[in-house]
């Protein structure tokens, strides 16, 4: 009965979910403070609902209920208790669960930290988010319930994927869907404004920081997606420009951009029309990752298991996300003003820049995603975009984006003197050439991209430097007071988030040009070396896990003699997966280089075939995506944002009437 | 102004019904860009008797089918009913047992039915490269002058047979003058 | 990826179960640095036409194997890159490259690039030109300014430049 009980709870949520996207509007439409109220407990009580169903999906895989369809497929009963967990998420229906479920967390914090915006605006907010919720959660009732039953069910279940039975997988799709999702708070945020005709500086400011945090779980996601698919695939690969990961980077790159012009639209009150475009464009993109996640259209191939109506809904669902938001967008837009002039040499100018190169280069992933897609639809034939053809794409664009990122916080806004910002950067400039111009002979041969992406991550990290410094200002104030003002979290937060990107530039410089792979045959008591490190096998041996058995080899890994570490790579055999060996590899991290072991066949005459791997600079990588993700953090988390909103809800309520404001156009 | 807010509803209108193509787009449709081109050579050991060599030549003669086979591959099983109706109907059947054990495919064959006329024994999947196989089962349809005119990647089915592959040999064999077919099946019964 | 992780290939298009494991076989000898490099590339840029977006070099699936001993066994007779590609898709089509060739229809594909940052170029410049002359301008109305005006007295001493 408890299932039925989950699928109850989903379809509550639903009801008020529906009533979410009703009454508020109808509220903030007719000035009546108790529909334009009820929001606020609507989207409480969906999320309460909707947490309900998710403990119930839990509670089923933990108690083993196999006459639930869903966990007799993704879990069975010798699977370690946490990953009979994860599990819940370890499917389509389940993860469909939990993006619903995080969806109504966003709009619970958002009705609970948002008490201070103006009633119409908020109701407003929550009922975009309510319409939302219903699209998704009458997707997966209708068309992925978890809760469906089979009877009599199986005495035991299929056990889920064992790629999935990984520490990752506790971590990277709540990460990831939590960024999705808030992609939805800040479509909310833009639709609320066009609806109530409110596009004012103060709008920007409420909207920011939720967009600030949308941004850094969908980096966190992403990266943790990344750290996961490069130890966890054994082969040491984090990116592969495949379909489905470039259905995750497309919306973070446009929310990137989203961030930057967020900047101008608060600070300078211009690119008002582009700013709401790019949060339209945003949860549109999520929602087409979506559908070509779940529909199969792309990797159509692999059409086989997955089922036509619910890529129908999905792309209903699309429709319905971009015509209505358009419709909207082209009524209200046009009336909203352009904000402060600028000259070419401004931070205006250059944050225009910024979105020019990240809207190129998202709408060039774009194309090369859907490119065979199309191409196949149209039958002009059918063609492979891969990694080759990213690449060859990609770097140039991101190129310039560098030198900007750099330039950007160093040239004032409004209206900046060339000659005076090339008089105060030319030393770092200077030094950015040299040191990364130097950098890659520590590592042995010189290649002209990786010495430029690396100058331009010195740039970007020494320009940082300098901004801070020029921040503290002069020894003649209290060091306190200088750090008060220098320290202010948004600015910080920028510069760190620009500093990581700096990192990861860093190790992608690195690793493309540097990395070693040497596949060998090794019997124990064999050594074999790669990139400056001696490889020996001690011994082979047969181990048993939870729900696995595996051979693991014990190799021994030195350095001119010294050992450096101890590696053992496994080959696992699940037992509800036997005729699916996975490799487990094994990894010795340092700050400047991972070694990386996998373990691969066995030979004849007692050998075993093995992969071995020096990666240079990966962990820079990982730091580089926290850095990013801090930042972030750091910069929603600015007091600022905060009080301005609980001020403008003091000092300036809507206008009573609901009716929309307008705010004057030149 | 209105026009600059009309692209983005057209183009966004262009993508959806592109993804809605996509959507009705056949999944199993891969390419097969062999269709049209001759047979390509294979030297591979009989199954039966590996002293035997078979050569691409074995298939060709009149119009026939080739089909990619394996004892572990299920669906072939499943489909074999068909194949030996054709067989059964006068459609000569030739095969690549592909990546299989000779044993195993042998001892299958003798306790159930043999479609095949020919069977090249293909155990590490060499011709199979040079066919273009993506998996198993695969079935081409030969002309008799040994030119690929369809290919089928996944099972027949009935209504693929009476849709698509015997009305194609039915073509294919009007094609082919009658005589001149009698004449090479005699000289390919002659020598045997 | 993970979303990459969770798609299970046909079952009816792979022989033995699921070939998940990473593709490490024998190590290869080749007679120069030359052929190691080519055969390195070039399973980096087929795919392997039965995986999930996979090339012949990560994908463990058979098939893949097959098609690396032949990209290996023709690299050692002495046949050129281009040439072990041609084969390949006359075989298996332009599906089969990860780096698509650049030909009528993908002539947009390749073009769009460039295409596109020219674009972005003139709306940059647009832009800024449009821009230039409301240097003076303020940025907010009035009533703008106002209310940012009372904004600005939540926070702290330190004005933003």
């Amino acid at each position: 009965m408890v299932a039925e009980l989950g699928n109850f709870a989903l379809v509550l949520a639903l009801c008020l979910a529906l009533a979410q996207s009703v009454l508020p509007l109808l509220g903030a439409r007719l000035g009546d403070a108790r529909l334009m109220r009820s929001a606020r407990s609507l989207a409480a009580g969906q999320f309460v609902f909707l947490s309900l169903s998710l403990a119930v999906l839990a509670w089923a895989f933990v108690a083993g209920d196999f006459t639930v369809r869903y966990v007799a497929g993704h879990s069975s009963l010798e699977q370690p208790l946490i990953y009979r967990l994860t599990a819940v998420w370890g499917g389509h229906e389940g993860s469909l669960l939990l993006w619903v479920f995080l969806l109504g967390a966003w709009g619970a914090a958002v009705a609970g930290f948002s008490q201070s915006l103006p009633r119409e605006m908020l109701a407003r907010v929550l009922a975009v988010l309510g319409m939302v919720g219903v699209g998704f959660i009458a997707f997966t009732l209708f068309t992925s319930n978890p809760f469906e039953r089979i009877v009599p069910g199986p005495g035991e279940g299929r056990g889920m994927n064992p790629l999935l039975q990984d520490p990752g997988m506790i971590l990277h799709p709540p990460l990831l869907y939590m960024g999705y999702v808030g992609t939805a708070v800040v479509f909310a945020f833009a639709m609320a404004a066009l609806l109530g005709g409110r596009l004012d500086p103060a709008w920007a400011r409420w909207s920011r920081p939720w967009t600030t945090l949308a941004w850094v779980f969908l980096t966190l996601g992403i990266a943790v997606g990344a750290w996961w698919a490069y130890y966890e695939l054994g082969w040491g690969g984090w990116w592969f420009w495949d379909p489905v990961e470039n259905a995750s980077f497309l919306p973070w790159l446009t929310a990137t951009a989203l961030l930057h012009s967020l900047a101008v639209t608060e600070k300078r009150g211009g690119f008002k029309v582009w700013t709401l475009l790019l949060a339209i464009v945003t949860f549109a993109l999520t929602v087409l990752g979506a559908f070509i996640v779940r529909s199969g259209v792309i990797t159509s191939v692999h059409a086989f298991a997955t089922d036509p109506e619910r890529g129908v809904f999905l792309l209903g669902l699309l429709t319905l996300t971009l015509f209505g938001s358009l419709t909207v967008y082209a009524w209200r837009a046009p009336r909203v003003g352009l904000g402060g002039g600028f000259a070419w040499c401004s931070r205006e100018s250059l944050l225009l820049a910024n979105n020019v190169l990240l809207t190129v280069a998202c709408v060039a992933v774009f194309i090369g995603t859907l490119y065979p897609l199309a191409l196949d639809a149209l039958g002009l034939g059918k063609i492979s975009v891969g990694p080759p053809y990213f690449d060859a794409v990609f770097a140039p664009l991101m190129l310039p984006l560098l030198l900007l990122v750099g330039l950007g916080p160093a040239v004032a806004w409004k209206q900046a003197n060339p000659g005076e910002a090339f008089r105060q950067l030319r030393w770092v400039l200077l030094i950015s050439v040299v040191a990364g111009g130097l950098w890659p002979l520590s590592l042995g041969a010189w290649h002209p991209l990786t010495a430029l992406s690396l100058m331009l991550a010195c740039w970007i990290v020494l320009t940082a430097l300098l901004d801070i410094r020029k921040r503290l200002g002069s020894a003649r104030q209290p060091l306190v007071a200088r750090l008060r003002k220098a320290m202010r979290p948004s600015f910080l937060g920028m510069h760190l988030a620009h500093g990581g990107l700096a990192l990861v530039v860093v190790a992608i410089a690195m690793v493309n040009t540097y990395e070693v792979e040497r596949d060998v045959r090794l019997a124990p008591g064999q050594s074999a070396s790669a990139a400056g490190y001696d490889f020996t096998l001690q011994r082979m041996e047969r181990i048993r896990g939870p729900n696995w058995e595996a051979d693991q080899a014990v190799v021994e890994v030195a350095r001119e003699g010294r050992p450096v570490a101890r590696l053992t790579p496994q080959r696992r055999y699940y037992d509800t997966h036997a005729e699916m060996p996975m490799n487990q590899a094994s990894l010795d991290r340092a700050p400047t280089r991972d070694v990386y072991v996998s373990l691969g066949e066995r030979l004849d005459g007692g050998a075993w075939s093995f992969r071995l791997y020096y990666k240079p600079y990966m962990a820079w990588m990982w730091c580089g995506g926290l850095l990013l993700a801090l930042g972030g953090l750091l910069a929603a988390g600015d007091k600022r944002y905060r009080l301005a909103a609980s001020r403008a809800a003091r000092l300036m309520p809507g206008p009573a009437t609901g009716q929309p404001r307008e705010v004057a156009s030149r | 102004m209105k026009l600059r807010l009309l692209i983005p509803l057209v183009a966004t209108a262009a993508l959806l019904g592109l993804l809605f193509l996509g959507l009705g787009q056949n999944s199993r449709d891969l390419p097969s860009p062999l269709v049209g081109k001759p047979a390509p050579p294979f030297a591979l050991e009989a199954l039966e008797d590996a002293e035997v060599i078979l050569t691409e030549q074995d298939f060709i003669g009149e119009v026939a089918l080739v089909n990619v086979w394996a004892t572990w591959c299920s669906t072939c099983r499943s489909e074999k009913p068909l194949l030996m109706e054709l067989a059964r109907g006068g459609i000569p059947i030739h095969a690549f047992n592909y990546r299989d054990e000779r044993d195993a495919a042998l001892r299958y064959l003798s306790v159930s039915d043999n479609p095949y006329r020919t069977i090249a024994y293909d155990p590490v999947g060499d011709a199979g490269i040079d066919w273009g196989v993506y998996a198993t089962p695969e079935t081409y349809v030969l002309d008799a002058e040994g030119v690929i005119r369809y290919k089928r990647i996944g099972p027949l089915t009935r209504q693929l047979l009476l849709d698509e592959v015997l009305p194609l040999i039915e073509r294919l064999r009007a094609e082919t003058p009658r005589a001149e077919r009698r004449a090479r099946q005699a000289k390919r019964i002659a020598p045997s | 990826m993970m979303s990459r992780l969770l798609i299970l290939p046909l079952a009816w298009l792979l022989p033995t179960g699921l070939a998940m494991a990473l593709a490490i076989g024998q190590p290869l000898e080749f007679s120069s640095e030359a052929q190691r490099r080519q055969y390195d590339s070039l399973v980096r840029e087929l795919r392997c036409t039965v995986c999930q977006s996979e090339t012949i070099h990560e994908s463990n699936a058979e098939l893949a194997a097959d098609m690396r001993r032949r990209v290996y066994d023709m690299t050692l007779a002495g046949h050129d890159a281009d040439a072990i590609v041609d084969f390949m898709v006359q075989r298996y089509g332009d599906y089969v490259r990860y780096r698509p060739p650049l030909q009528a229809n993908t002539l947009l594909l390749w073009a769009s690039p460039a295409l596109l940052l020219l674009g972005g170029g003139v709306v940059w410049w647009r832009v800024v030109a449009g821009r230039r002359g409301g240097v003076g301008r303020a940025e907010f109305t009035a009533a703008e300014r106002a209310m940012l005006d009372r904004l600005r007295q939540g926070e702290d001493a330190g004005r933003p430049q």
